[in-house]
């Protein structure tokens, strides 16, 4: 029983994740109609948002130390922090200690401005092309962007530390009654599940109970209508494009304590994310956010022992299989819509 | 002759010419000169061209003819890739039963991948190939490591017992002695050519191919793909069933690819997971998009071109541009090398990217149509005296690029 519990757990962050990624490339599919595949390399531009923002606070400056000289007698420097200069050393280290929190408020605005760019100036050009084409050039646009990282970051994944007081872990199983460290859990993963239902739900929210998400629900449902009805609908898919991005983008700076940003993390996620896709339905919001967390869960349950001894492997090919299975048996996902990216 | 047109033949002809002649064609600068770097005439680098040539061709036949784009064909280079080796380990060095294993078993393999596969098109199938590459993968690189040795990848050795070998067998994959590494070196003035085994093997095997090619394209049933690919439900309502002609596409491509992963192992008796990473699959679909998707000759340039650049690139460093600029003023010289290192050396892949990009964008029809286009420049301007003959003209060239 601790063991099931313990899986399903560990099944919430990663199905946490894909779920985010998921929901951002099901939103620009179902407005825009295109198929992004450089929509990992953007939940790994949000990794590195973290990255950038834990570097800049760690610039520091030489100063001569006050104790004096070394062993040979020349001055001793230590580094000096800019931010701890700036704010004080306390303020300084709490900055430090929580850049990764605070990266969220410093990638929304990146990744609504790549966002934009990327639809005005490359995605836009790609409407009435086939979807072959789309995939492939942002396919190449992927490589493009994992290039720059790579250029920039190196290869090397980069450690990004959670703020010290989450670093620990939470012992559920006393919660339930079990015994003490039956069921231990991360503590920054309860925050990232907790954070990205949040994000969900506010996407959710945003295109149910504003005017503006009822526009775009209605421009989904049928654009042309909506176009007719003198509504610039463009501005307003170009918009969602931007929150698409920033969705990816905020569950990569979160994703970053969790697993150290490298420049090809994005690639990684991207294929599971489009498996996720299409097993929730195209265009379906609700069944992306939901077949990201079965999946998510589903996978960790083939990792445990006990599956494993039956069926050697699973674990590395059971979403796949359960993609391949859903592809066969109900064309059009778990809640996919009628009419959607039907052959 | 060959049962193909004249132009047809013409330019199985050319190509033939082409990849014979390629060992002098491709080191046209001599060997201490400068300019070596960019000779691209030594075995390993031709052998991957025509290699990958192999792969991009049997890819075509699938994606140019039937517009089903396919993110998975690595996985067939990657099985052709481990029967080989096995077939050396268990069988003999001679090449022939590896190669002959690697496309029977790929094709077996793509068989079954593209039965299921083929069941859903457009983006699904793209997804359900994508699925199945990377549950390969996965799979090569856990529980099969019996079968393919896991991360260290699949090697001969010594001791495997080889039945048909005899006791003073040749250690090196051979074609009946001829090792594949063997060469023989002409030296012409200060230059050095170099004439393999293996190329010339992986030459012949590929003209094979790509005339096998010509032969599909122009038959009915590269007709009858390519009515799949203009209107696939038009198809269906003449009452035609679509599926065994697309599914004999996958498998002819399937078994390329594993022809491709054969001689791959048979150069260099080693096969790795890696080769079936999703990523390689991508890389097969850049030759065939870059060269010119749907055209006869465009998989075969855009391996040619990808592989070269691929190799001459990275060996271009931060010295070798100094070198080049060094007769500009110094604060230019470093500015000039300041923003081209970002695209040569590691960046490689930067590069390809943004020209793959680029192609996509600009020339759907690839390197191949650029070419048109650069040779309808200079045509238009003979032919100015009527729209009528220069539509004509078009039409002729769009023919000819089929």
């Amino acid at each position: 029983m601790d063991a099931i519990l313990l899986q399903l757990l560990n099944g919430l962050d990663k199905g946490s994740a894909y779920a985010l990624i998921a929901l951002g490339l099901t939103l620009i599919f179902g407005t825009l109609g295109v198929v992004n595949f450089a929509h990992g390399a953007l939940f790994m531009i949000g990794a590195f948002c973290a990255v950038t923002l834990s570097k800049i606070f760690t610039l520091s400056h030489k100063a001569a130390e006050p104790s004096g000289t070394d062993f040979l007698g020349n001055p001793k420097f230590e580094d000096v922090l800019y931010i701890k200069e700036w704010f004080g050393d306390a303020a300084g280290a709490w900055l430090l200690d929580w850049s990764v929190p605070l990266s969220i408020l410093f990638a929304i605005p990146i990744m609504l401005a790549i966002g934009f760019i990327m639809e005005r100036g490359l995605i836009k050009h790609f409407y009435k092309r086939p979807h072959a084409d789309q995939i492939l050039v942002t396919f190449g646009l992927a490589i493009v962007l994992q290039e720059v990282i790579k250029y920039f970051y190196g290869a090397n994944p980069i450690p990004t530390a959670a703020p010290e007081a989450f670093r620990g872990s939470f012992d559920f199983g006393v919660l339930l009654g079990f015994d003490p460290n039956a069921i231990i859990y991360p503590y920054w993963r309860l925050i990232y599940f907790a954070f990205s239902a949040l994000i969900i739900g506010g996407v959710f929210a945003f295109l149910q109970f504003t005017t503006f998400g009822m526009v775009v629900r209605a421009g989904m449902a049928d654009r042309e209508t909506v176009g007719l009805l003198g509504i610039n609908i463009d501005k307003r898919f170009t918009i969602m494009f931007g929150i698409a991005a920033a969705v990816a983008g905020l569950a990569g700076v979160m994703y970053a304590p969790i697993n150290s940003p490298n420049y090809h993390m994005g690639m990684d996620f991207l294929v599971l994310s489009f498996v996720v896709v299409v097993v929730g339905g195209m265009g379906s919001l609700p069944g992306a956010v939901l077949a990201g967390f079965l999946l998510g869960i589903l996978e960790s349950f083939a990792s445990m022992n006990e599956v494993k001894d039956i069926l050697p492997g699973i674990d590395q090919i059971i979403i796949y299989v359960v993609a391949i299975i859903i592809l066969l048996t109900r064309p059009r996902g778990l809640m996919g819509r009628k009419g959607v990216m039907e052959e | 002759m060959l049962s193909l047109n004249k132009k047809d033949f013409g330019l199985l002809l050319v190509v033939a010419i082409l990849t014979l002649a390629a060992p002098i064609i491709l080191n046209p600068f001599p060997a201490n000169s400068g300019m070596a770097q960019f000779n691209a005439g030594y075995p390993d680098l031709m052998q991957r061209f025509v290699i990958f040539g192999i792969f991009a061709i049997g890819f075509n036949i699938l994606f140019g003819l039937t517009g089903y784009l396919s993110f998975g064909h690595a996985a067939f280079l990657g099985v052709g890739s481990y029967s080989a080796v096995w077939m050396m380990k268990l069988l003999s060095m001679n090449v022939i039963p590896a190669i002959l294993l690697s496309v029977i078993v790929a094709g077996l393999f793509s068989v079954v991948i593209g039965y299921i596969s083929l069941r859903r098109s457009g983006i699904y199938f793209s997804i359900l190939t994508l699925a199945f590459a990377q549950m390969s993968f996965n799979l090569a690189y856990s529980v099969l490591t019996p079968i393919t040795n896991g991360e260290t990848g699949l090697q001969i050795s010594l001791n495997d017992p080889r039945i048909l070998d005899g006791a003073n067998a040749p250690s090196y994959p051979n074609l009946f002695g001829a090792q594949m590494n063997s060469a023989a070196t002409v030296e012409f003035g200060s230059w050095i050519f170099t004439f393999s085994v293996g190329y010339y093997l992986c030459a012949v095997i590929m003209l094979a191919a790509f005339y096998i090619s010509i032969r599909v394209f122009r038959s009915p049933f590269g007709m009858m793909l390519r009515a799949v690919k203009s209107n696939q439900q038009r198809m269906n309502y003449t009452g035609l069933n679509t599926k065994p002609y697309t599914l004999a596409a996958f498998v002819i491509s399937g078994m390329y690819a594993g022809l491709a992963g054969g001689l791959l192992a048979s150069m260099d008796p080693l096969a790795g997971a890696e080769r079936m990473q999703w990523t390689a699959s991508g890389e097969v679909v850049l030759m065939t998009i870059l060269g010119g998707a749907g055209t006869l000759l465009g998989p075969v340039l855009g391996a040619g071109f990808i592989k070269y650049f691929e190799n001459i690139f990275s060996k271009i460093n931060d010295n070798v541009l100094h070198g080049w600029f060094s007769f500009m003023p110094d604060g230019f010289e470093n500015f000039l090398v300041t923003v081209i290192h970002p695209f040569v050396g590691k960046g490689w892949n930067l590069t390809l990217g943004l020209l793959f990009m680029l192609v996509v964008i600009f020339l759907p029809g690839g390197l191949v149509e650029g070419g048109q286009r650069f040779g309808r420049v200079f045509r238009r301007k003979d032919r100015n005296a009527g729209s009528v003959e220069a539509d004509a003209a078009k039409q002729r060239n769009q023919t000819a690029a089929e």
